[in-house]
């Protein structure tokens, strides 16, 4: 069946190989699609981010599955599982060595809050430590909710003014 | 009784090892000058030949002696475990002889009870901390040391003065969080101890 919107579509007769679009649209269209994770497995939830990485889930269905362990060449940290004091400045350090643009997605109770260990060695939420952009409930959270919040990543990543800062124009 | 047996035995070592309260295993008290040698006689007369666990007891902060460590042994030729323990003498400042010239595996075990409980083994090859960072002045398994930690600085100085985090006391909000022992798997959930307060709702004054 010939669909009657055809003519509305992008018609290469009619614009001569030629696309109109703004800056923001297309870098934040490429930056969506290859988030490249830094996996920050920490404890169990580092287990379900592997099972996320795995046939059954596979992320690379939403363009994160080139899992880096360089911090150099990664645009997400996935920080999965119990953040110690004694680890807390590594994971920062880390953070600090990604290339900009960069996101953090804190992964399970334990990155988010310190999770059931109140206790003296743990760090309460590693948003004390590095910025943090999506959250994930659960203990472990299963591989379809880290999928959800890379998809909420990507609505937020679409949602940025990337020209902008690239550019370093001024508002 | 292998316990009757080896305790003859190990009193030719030493004539004060006595027999120590135990549930299970055969297990005995040793004074601490002569801890190396009773575990000697054990691993190369009696055939413990593997050690299963190094460890401390905090007996409490007006306990004397405070401190004891304990030795957990196997013999893997007749299967039976043992357990040797010995008080350190000094509360303040506890000290314990190493065993690692006799198993390597006390090594790690050592290190751990010095972290934990802050036991100096005397000829250890490498008595650092192994859970905690370095620089930490606790010993969090001590009986006067609360579980929600003491405020502390991040061992990090850059990322301490990037950051402003700092190591807090963890919120307690009413916990520890513990399982009641009622029959029933539902009612088993951890719960706060003190429910009088939470996150939400401060704690009424004592």
């Amino acid at each position: 069946m010939v669909s009657s919107n055809a003519d509305i579509g992008y018609n290469s007769k009619v614009e001569g190989g030629v696309i109109v679009s703004k800056a923001d649209a297309v870098i934040n269209w490429i930056r969506t699609h290859s988030l490249w994770p830094m996996p920050m497995g920490l404890a169990c939830c580092a287990i379900e981010l592997m099972a996320s990485g795995a046939s059954k889930f596979d992320i690379s269905r939403f363009g994160a599955e080139v899992m880096r362990f360089s911090p150099r060449q990664s645009d997400v940290m996935i920080v999965a599982g119990t953040v110690t004091y004694k680890m807390a400045p590594i994971v920062r350090r880390i953070y600090d060595q990604m290339a900009e643009p960069k996101w953090v997605i804190a992964m399970g109770a334990c990155a988010s809050s310190g999770g059931m260990y109140r206790s003296y060695a743990t760090l309460q939420g590693v948003d004390r430590i590095v910025p943090v952009d999506v959250y994930v409930s659960g203990c472990p959270p299963r591989p379809e909710a880290l999928l959800d919040a890379l998809i909420k990543l990507q609505d937020k990543v679409r949602t940025e003014t990337s020209a902008k800062d690239l550019l370093k124009i001024k508002s | 009784m292998i316990a009757q047996d080896l305790l003859a035995a190990l009193q030719g070592v030493n004539s004060e090892v006595a027999e120590r309260e135990s549930a299970d295993w055969p297990s005995f008290n040793c004074p601490i000058d002569s801890l190396v040698d009773v575990l000697k006689a054990l691993r190369d007369n009696h055939g413990y030949d593997m050690l299963v666990d190094a460890t401390g007891i905090d007996n409490g902060v007006e306990a004397s002696p405070r401190f004891t460590v304990v030795y957990h042994l196997l013999s893997t030729s007749n299967h039976v475990y043992i357990r040797v323990a010995a008080d350190c003498l000094d509360s303040e400042n506890p000290v314990a002889p190493s065993a690692v010239s006799l198993w390597p595996a006390a090594d790690w075990h050592e290190r751990e009870a010095y972290d934990m409980f802050g036991i100096k083994y005397e000829n250890h090859p490498d008595l650092r901390r192994i859970l905690m960072w370095d620089s930490y002045p606790y010993h969090p398994l001590r009986k006067d040391f609360p579980l929600a930690g003491h405020e502390e600085d991040l061992w990090d100085e850059e990322i301490r003065e990037e950051t402003g985090t700092k190591v807090i006391p963890a919120p307690m909000a009413g916990g520890p969080f513990v399982s009641s022992s009622s029959s029933f798997e539902a009612d088993k959930e951890p719960r706060a101890k003190d429910e009088s307060w939470s996150e939400e709702k401060e704690k009424p004054d004592a």
